[in-house]
């Protein structure tokens, strides 16, 4: 087994095993800081994947952005010291069994299906090519995404701001 | 292990599988709001790693990053707006449990 396939399996074993913590973990800081795991891992994922502009924005707004909003609301709405868990989960039986079985039919499509070889691999930079992309053929819902996210935003500040009555 | 390796595209679904199984457990089973936010991130996730992995062992292009750049931006959007309303409902509520609130006023 050569170094490149041994760095895929532990990256893939990160992934895993953070996402069965954020699923599983009776603590809710356990599980925000799992997450951070399951993101990492992801981006490794990317890179693998010779998507290495995608990579590094899955890390500056995952890690850097998303995971930081998400701490900062569990540190703001738990009395943390008060509650012995802070992670309520309720129907897990039941739940497991439904994912147990869902899991399972995935993973056999994913293995039966006859998938095409892959050719010759190679690893060249993408940015250039998003860029032209976003530009050209996307430039309709790169706009779009652009209102979105000043929606967004301008809810945001609407829905959290406290509220003065008089 | 045989079809698990960095050159199957078959290993990135199956990882992608769990992520998601794993993701709509969390959605399903939590009582937390932020948990149940947390699952959805998973989820995304999910979708985001089959889409890169069929770009890159599909046709080449880069249409499939594309769609996860969008997914990304989108996420961000959607916890923006997701752990507002959580604020909100905790300072009306006084709780993030998702069946304290069940009503849509105080």
């Amino acid at each position: 087994m050569d170094i490149s396939t041994a760095v895929f399996y532990l990256i893939a074993l990160i992934t895993v095993g953070s996402a069965v913590m954020v699923a599983f973990s009776r603590n809710i800081i356990y599980s925000a800081f799992a997450l951070l795991g399951t993101f990492a891992g992801v981006a490794g994922l990317y890179v693998f994947l010779g998507a290495d502009f995608v990579a590094a924005v899955q890390l500056l707004i995952y890690v850097g952005g998303i995971l930081i909003l998400i701490i900062f609301a569990v540190m703001l709405t738990h009395r943390i010291t008060d509650v012995e868990i802070t992670n309520r989960a309720a129907g897990r039986l039941p739940g497991l069994i439904l994912i147990a079985v869902f899991l399972f039919l995935l993973i056999e499509t994913v293995r039966e299906t006859p998938w095409a070889k892959v050719k010759e691999v190679v690893y060249q930079p993408t940015t250039a090519k998003i860029g032209d992309l976003f530009l050209s053929h996307y430039l309709l819902p790169f706009e779009l995404a652009s209102l979105v996210l000043l929606a967004a935003l301008i809810g945001a500040v609407v829905l959290s701001r406290k509220e003065i009555r008089e | 292990m045989p079809g698990f390796s960095p050159n199957e595209l078959s290993s990135y679904l199956i990882i992608g599988a769990i992520l998601f199984a794993l993701g709509l457990f969390t959605v399903l089973t939590r009582r937390n709001a932020i948990s149940v936010l947390m699952g959805v991130e998973l989820i995304l996730n999910s979708a985001n790693i089959n889409y890169v992995a069929f770009s890159h062992f599909g046709s080449g292009s880069a249409d499939g990053q594309i769609y996860a750049i969008f997914v990304i931006m989108l996420a961000a959007a959607e916890a923006a707006v997701g752990l507002a309303i959580v604020l909100a409902i905790f300072q009306i509520f006084h709780s993030i449990d998702v069946e304290a609130a069940q009503t849509l006023k105080e």
